[in-house]
This record gives C-alpha cells, sequence and structure tokens, in this order.
C-alpha cells in the first residue's frame, strides 16, 4: 500500500462528515484505536493477551507432552532442561504443557466471569440508578451486603455450599465481583438520567425498559469494560486462590493455582514446580492490567472531544 | 377558533417548593404564545408540567381536547414535542444524527423512516452530508437544528420552545428563530414558547403572559407590549431592561 | 483620556492542540485611557482570551506574545511572575461571568474582600473591615453588616455578582476588565448592576474594559466598541456612531437581534465572508 492510499484512508476515517453509518462508526473506533496505541504499556499488555489467547487456541500444537499424564518412571521433578523447559512435577508431567494447557482453564475462568458479573451489575445498576426510590434502596442494600464482605472469603463460602471444582469457582467468584459494577452503572446513570437527552427521549414516548436499554447503557459500558479488564487480574488471582485452597480446579486439571498448591509441598527443593505457573499468573495479570489502563485512555467518555 | 392547550389552576411542588402557583392559560390553535419571565418565574416549569416532566399537584392541562392525567400515552408524544434550551445536552454524545432521528420513529413503529429523516434533514436546512454526524462534530447552531429536527420528525401539531436560542450567538440565534417561523408556517404549528428575552417573544409570539414567582402577572397581545400599553409596573420593568442600558 | 493607561499592540494568544497550533487572538491592537472600551464578539472570536492575556491568567499550555503590552508603562509580558501577580488585584482587577464559580465557597463574603484588601495593602484588621463594609455600601447592598457575614451560597445571582465587584473594587484598581459580568443575571437584575458599576468607574476615574457577546448592551454602555471576529479586531468605533459602522459584521450584529418594536420577519441574518477572518 503506498503512502498516499494509507493517508487517504485516514483521512476517509477521521472525516467530519461521514457518508455512511459505517465510517461514522469506524471513524469513531479509529479514533478510540490512536488514543488507545499511543500508550505503549497498553500495547504489551494487549501482546500478552493476544499470546495468551494463541496459546490457548493452539495447546495441542505448542504442547509436546500430555497435560494429565506423566512420565512417573523417568521424568518425576526433573529441573528445567532441553527436554523439559519448564521442568517436571512430583507426577512426572511437564509442567510447561501443563501451563500452555492452563491459559485455556485461565480463560476460561476470567470470559465466563466477565459474561455472567458484567451484565449482571449494569442490569441491576442502570436498573436501579434509573428508577430511583423503593428500586434503587432494594437493590443497593443487596449489594451492600454482597460488598460487606471480603471477595475471597464469600467465594469461599459459595464454593463450600455448591461443591469444589472448575465451574462452581466460576459462579461463586461471578456472585461476588458484579457488585462494583453495579455500584459503577449506577454512578454514571445518575449523571446521565437527568440530562436533557434523556428527557427528549422520554418525550418521545420511549419506555423506561428502552431508554435503560437503548440510551443508559450504551453510556455505562465503556466505564465498566475498563473495570472489568483491570478486575481480571483479580478474578485470576482469586480462581487461583482457590485453586490453591483446593475447592477450584481439581486435579489432573492443568489449572494454574492448582499447579502452585501441588507444588507447594517441594517449594525449597523443587522451586521451578511452582514458580511457573506463578510467573504464568503475574504475566496475564500485568497484561490485563496495562491493558486496562489503555482502554481507560481510549473510552474514557470524560477526557477526549465527546 | 379551537384552542390547543388548557391550562387551568395549574400547581406544581418540587419537594415542598411552590414552583408554581395556580397559573392559567389558553393557547389556540395554529397561534404562537409567548411566556416570559426571569429565573424562578415558572415558566419552564410550565413547559414541563405539560409534558409531564413536572410532577403536577393540582389543576389542568387540556392537550387538543383531552383531558391529560399523571401520566402520557404514547399518542400525546405524536401530538407534542419540545425543543430544549442547552444544543449541548439535548443531544445523546454517543449517537449519530441519523441515529437521533431514527429513535422516535422506532419508538413509535412509523415505516416511512428514510424519506422522513431526508425531510426533515433538509427541512432544518442542514442536508445529507449532516446525517451521520455526532454531536461533537455539529456547532450549536447545527445541534439545535438537529433538535428541532428530532422534534418535528414525528409531526406533531404542538411545538413547545424551551428557550431555544439563548444558548446561541446572535447571528445563529437570528438563524434559529428564523427557521423556527418558517416551520411553523410551513407545517401550522402551534407554538408556546419561553424565554427571558422581551424581544424575542414580541418577534415570534402573538400573545404571551407575563410571570413572575411561579405567578401570571398579566397576558398582552404583542402589541400592545409594543405600544407599552402594559398595566403592571413588572412587565414595565421588563420592557425598560430589554432597551439596554441608559445613563442617567 | 489623553494618558493611555493599557497599550495593546499586535496581541496574539496561540493554543497547542492535538492537530497543531489554534491562535485564538490574531494581532490584536488598541489603547484605552479612563475610559470605557467595549470589546464585543461571537463564542470563538478570542475576546475572552484578550481580556485574559491582559490580565495574565491565559491556560499555561498557551503562548502570548505582543509588539506591546503596556499598562501605565510597564511591559507586562517582561516582569516576573511575582510582579505581575502583585499588579492582578491591586492595580488591574477582573469580574467575571458567573459570581458562583468566582468566589470561595466556604468563605464568607466579608472575609473574602477583607483577604483581598490585606493581601495587597498594609491595613489593621478593624480597618479592612471597616473599607469592606463602605465597599458592599458603594455596590448598594442594603444592609452591609448582614452580607458581610453570608456565605456566596447564601445570596443571590445579582447580589453576589455586586459583591465581586465589590471585591474588586476595595483594592482601588486603575484598570478594570469585566468579562461578560451580566450575562448570567435576570435582565432587571443586569441594569442595577451595570449601574453600579458604572457609577464607580466614573467616580474613581477608572479604565474599564467591558467584554461581551452583546453589542447593543455594550453600545449603551460603553464610549468606545472594539468588534472581534475570528481573532481580530475587524473595526474601532465610538459607541455613539456604532449606527454608522461600516464593516457588514458589525452592521451584521448589530442588525440581527430582535427589538422590541421594530418588526422584521425574517430576521437578517449574517453572510460571513471567508475575507472577514483573512
Amino acid at each position: 500500500m503506498s503512502a498516499e492510499t494509507i493517508q487517504s484512508r485516514r483521512e476517509w476515517l477521521l472525516s467530519d462528515r461521514p457518508a455512511s453509518r459505517l465510517q461514522a462508526r469506524l471513524g469513531r473506533a479509529y479514533v478510540a484505536w490512536r488514543r488507545f496505541s499511543a500508550n505503549r504499556l497498553a500495547l504489551v499488555g494487549m501482546l500478552i493477551i493476544i499470546a495468551l489467547l494463541v496459546v490457548a487456541a493452539f495447546a495441542d500444537v505448542l504442547a509436546p507432552y500430555s497435560p494429565t499424564v506423566g512420565d512417573l518412571k523417568n521424568a518425576r521433578l526433573l529441573p528445567p532442561g532441553a527436554a523439559h523447559w519448564f521442568g517436571t512435577d512430583d507426577l512426572g508431567r511437564d509442567i510447561y504443557s501443563r501451563i500452555v494447557y492452563g491459559a485455556r482453564w485461565t480463560l476460561y475462568v476470567v470470559i465466563l466471569v466477565a459474561i455472567i458479573a458484567a451484565p449482571i451489575g449494569l442490569l441491576v445498576g442502570t436498573i436501579a440508578g434509573y428508577a430511583g426510590g423503593w428500586t434503587d434502596t432494594i437493590l443497593m442494600r443487596i449489594t451492600d451486603i454482597f460488598l460487606a464482605f471480603p471477595k475471597l472469603v464469600l467465594a469461599l463460602a459459595f464454593v463450600a455450599a455448591l461443591g469444589p471444582g472448575i465451574e462452581n469457582a466460576v459462579l461463586a467468584i461471578a456472585i461476588t465481583s458484579w457488585p462494583p459494577y453495579a455500584r459503577i452503572a449506577r454512578a454514571e446513570t445518575l449523571t446521565v438520567r437527568n440530562s436533557d437527552y434523556i428527557k427528549a427521549v422520554q418525550l418521545m414516548g420511549a419506555s423506561p425498559f428502552r431508554i435503560v436499554l437503548r440510551h443508559i447503557m450504551p453510556l455505562c459500558i465503556s466505564s465498566l469494560i475498563i473495570r472489568v479488564t483491570l478486575d481480571m487480574a483479580g478474578i485470576i488471582l482469586t480462581a487461583a486462590g482457590l485453586g490453591f485452597l483446593g475447592l477450584g480446579a481439581q486435579p489432573p486439571l492443568p489449572e494454574w493455582g492448582a499447579m502452585i498448591a501441588s507444588g507447594r509441598r517441594f517449594i525449597l527443593d523443587q522451586w521451578w514446580v511452582a514458580a511457573a505457573p506463578g510467573a504464568a499468573i503475574l504475566i496475564v495479570s500485568l497484561g490485563f492490567n496495562l491493558l486496562g489502563d489503555g482502554l481507560r485512555d481510549a473510552l474514557d467518555p470524560r477526557s477526549g472531544d465527546q | 377558533m379551537t384552542t390547543s392547550i388548557t391550562v387551568e389552576g395549574l400547581e406544581v411542588v418540587f419537594d415542598r417548593f411552590r414552583a408554581l402557583k395556580g397559573v392559567s392559560l389558553e393557547v389556540r390553535e395554529g397561534e404562537s404564545y409567548g411566556l416570559v419571565g426571569e429565573s424562578g418565574s415558572g415558566k419552564s416549569t410550565l413547559l414541563r408540567a405539560i409534558t409531564g416532566l413536572a410532577p403536577v399537584a393540582s389543576g389542568t392541562i387540556i392537550v387538543n381536547g383531552k383531558t391529560l392525567g399523571k401520566t402520557r400515552d404514547k399518542a400525546f408524544y405524536r401530538d407534542v414535542q419540545m425543543v430544549f434550551q442547552d444544543p449541548y445536552g439535548s443531544l445523546h454524545p454517543r449517537q449519530t444524527v441519523d441515529r437521533l432521528l431514527q429513535e422516535p420513529l422506532a419508538i413509535h413503529g412509523i415505516a416511512d423512516g428514510e424519506k422522513r429523516i431526508e425531510r426533515a434533514l433538509d427541512e432544518v436546512g442542514l442536508g445529507k452530508g449532516f446525517r451521520f454526524r455526532y454531536a461533537h462534530q455539529l456547532s450549536g447552531g447545527q445541534r439545535q437544528r438537529v433538535a428541532i429536527a428530532r422534534a418535528l420528525i414525528l409531526e406533531p401539531s404542538i411545538l413547545l420552545l424551551d428557550e431555544p436560542t439563548s444558548a446561541l450567538d446572535a447571528s445563529v440565534q437570528a438563524e434559529v428563530l428564523n427557521l423556527l417561523e418558517e416551520v411553523r408556517r410551513r407545517r401550522k404549528l402551534t407554538f408556546l414558547m419561553v424565554s427571558h428575552d422581551l424581544a424575542i417573544i414580541t418577534h415570534m409570539c402573538e400573545r404571551l403572559m407575563v410571570m413572575q414567582n411561579g405567578q401570571a402577572v398579566e397576558t398582552l397581545t404583542a402589541s400592545q407590549l409594543i405600544g407599552h400599553r402594559v398595566s403592571e409596573d413588572y412587565t414595565r420593568n421588563l420592557l425598560r431592561a430589554s432597551e439596554g442600558f441608559v445613563r442617567v | 483620556m489623553s494618558d493611555t493607561l493599557l497599550d495593546v499592540d499586535d496581541l496574539r494568544v496561540t493554543f497547542p492542540t492535538r492537530t497543531g497550533l489554534v491562535q485564538a487572538v490574531r494581532g490584536v491592537s488598541f489603547s484605552l485611557g479612563r475610559e470605557r472600551l467595549g470589546i464585543v464578539g461571537e463564542s470563538g472570536s478570542g475576546k475572552s482570551q484578550t481580556g485574559r492575556a491582559i490580565m495574565g491568567l491565559t491556560p499555561p499550555q498557551a503562548e502570548v506574545s505582543a509588539k506591546k503590552l503596556a499598562f501605565d508603562g510597564i511591559d507586562l509580558l517582561s516582569i516576573s511572575p511575582r510582579e505581575r501577580r502583585a499588579l492582578r488585584g491591586n492595580r488591574i482587577a477582573m469580574i467575571l461571568q458567573d459570581p458562583k464559580y468566582s468566589l470561595d465557597p466556604v468563605m464568607t463574603i466579608g472575609r473574602q474582600i477583607v483577604e483581598t484588601l490585606r493581601t495587597h495593602e498594609k491595613v489593621s484588621k478593624a480597618e479592612a473591615r471597616e473599607r469592606a463594609l463602605a465597599m458592599l455600601q458603594a455596590v448598594q447592598i442594603r444592609d452591609p453588616a448582614r452580607v458581610f457575614d453570608l456565605y456566596p451560597h447564601e445570596v443571590s445571582g445579582g447580589m453576589g455578582q455586586r459583591a465581586m465587584i465589590a471585591m474588586m473594587l476595595v483594592t482601588g484598581p486603575e484598570l478594570m476588565i469585566a468579562d461578560e459580568p451580566t450575562s448570567a443575571l435576570d435582565v432587571t437584575v443586569q441594569l442595577d448592576v451595570l449601574k453600579i458599576l458604572d457609577k464607580l468607574v466614573a467616580e474613581r476615574g477608572m479604565g474599564l474594559i467591558f467584554i461581551s457577546h452583546d453589542l447593543r448592551l455594550v453600545s449603551s454602555f460603553c464610549d468606545r466598541v472594539v468588534v472581534m471576529y475570528a481573532g481580530k479586531v475587524v473595526e474601532q468605533i465610538k459607541a455613539s456612531e456604532l449606527r454608522d459602522a461600516q464593516h457588514p459584521y458589525t452592521r451584521g450584529l448589530l442588525n440581527c437581534m430582535p427589538r422590541v418594536g421594530f418588526e422584521r420577519h425574517p430576521l437578517p441574518v449574517l453572510d460571513r465572508k471567508p475575507e472577514w477572518a483573512a
């Protein structure tokens, strides 16, 4: 592509007079991308997350060994080396392969929690904020009850009630992580509900449901995306914590938290068993945090020309 | 001549503050009626009470022969539309002009959307080039034109105007006032217009009511006002103020 | 009116933005004696930035340059920030549009006036209080002792603006810059405030720069009017001769406003020409 066509495409995207719905939307996305990509660290974060996605998608190809079946006879607790990059654990399983497969479980947890918790929070928050009165009081007191417990303790209680297992861990984390989203969505809703543009839609005869869904929620979504992304690291750590306590993923599932837990026994002599999954959690958490910071710059409705 | 809007003994109370203390007025069909007053006079509250945005404590509002209850139905909003004061606050920041204009059509299930949107944009002098812009890509005057287009797209018979030009520069104000007059003539609309500026009200309206502290001071025709045939001191004060500063 | 109080020659204010440099003020020149000068223009004309540049309140990222920007012979662009601060509030004062934002909400009105006075002059507390009360009286506040102890949110907009004027005038400045001082006020209150301002300016022989979008109001109040468009002065004219204004922009601004008793349908609109901004 020549420099000129790139230049003209950029002008098309940044045009003040878009000629179609598509151009208007793409132009907006492009402005957000430019703000995002101006932040180097955010790009690093995005690269980490992309790498995580790639690893999870191609785990079968990338992993040289089985994640669950080890060579108990010959390969117990081998240190990192050419055959086993990150060494092997007490059951003779290749740690590198387990970490590669573990990426899938990490993504599984993170995405499911986000898909369950964010919409619940968004719905509760916008409805409470828009309706006000009794609805608001009741919904927000429920939110307060959830907020009153430390997240991990509450998740522990839920898992104890539901039984151990990664699905239940996801559910428990989701149930404990929606209240902050509800608070954010409510605060955003309160700032826009009395604005003239919401009144104008009321005067069109729109139902409250339509106003919340089509006019208020889109305004809350960007702050929610930012918050959820920043929370991802916390979700991973909570999942790892549950796994570590033996209440999350059950053996032989290659979940990073559970891996650390099983490595704890030989941490002084065979440090790599716990260190490798620990480093993986660290890097991915960092990636989500950096990405979240970048998204805040790019999506924040209060910044830039909105 | 039939009446478009009848308001009788209207009281509006916010918490314990009485914003309107028993106001009555009658707007005839096809007429342009002005409400003049300073801040706190209750003129905007009156408009909001008609649209259902302000809580009515007592009194009756009749629009096109129908007495309004606590809630307004969809049919009401096809008859009555409003243009807000602040063009920077009345357009959704995340929606294109196209989307803003489509919303009322979608709510009321109107089919010939494409045609109506193009016509509405033409009518307010914006044309197709503005259809896919966001509010932040428009000037104040252009935003107010979009707001007018949005109000007109449901083809109402009554337009409520809440200081539609007070946030605009004088030259842009003239353009928007001309546009409103033209639209009214073409669509035979009834206007109920609020302003703090006597000159704008006498320019736009045939009859007007002067308000102060939630009450009507007096009702006049524009020609009475122009001829200074007013009976209340307060109106006289407003008239004097509208002529600018006079050194004694 | 012979002695020049303020001399502005080729004043420029430039703002850096994401898309490059934007000149808000592009070569404005005028001089001011002990008179009332109006600066009129629409939004974006650079009128407020002109006032702020003289006052030294331009945002730090912007750059101010001028061939000459002198107040009473002092070159405002070459003196130190400290000297500038000493000048500001003492010999040059400014009133802003909305008293709600320019008065400190957690300090009583009286204390704000006293503090202003005591930062610029060495006076005893008792004397400062005396002078503050006298000043409140001068802006026609009927019960100065009561208003002295009130907080800004406890008074009306008109009263707040009077208090603001009192605070600005208590040090006896020689130049007053008023940026839309009455736009946030009701029309009837507006005239009261203008009357007070007019009287004080006349009595004290101050120079006044009155910045406004309202050409008619300015021309009824000021001796001379500077009309700005797109950062430039398009016309300088005596207020009494405004009817004979030459520039089509000035004439357009005068004509496009509706007036009681002058019916024109439709209203004449401005036909903006690109060469006005050139």
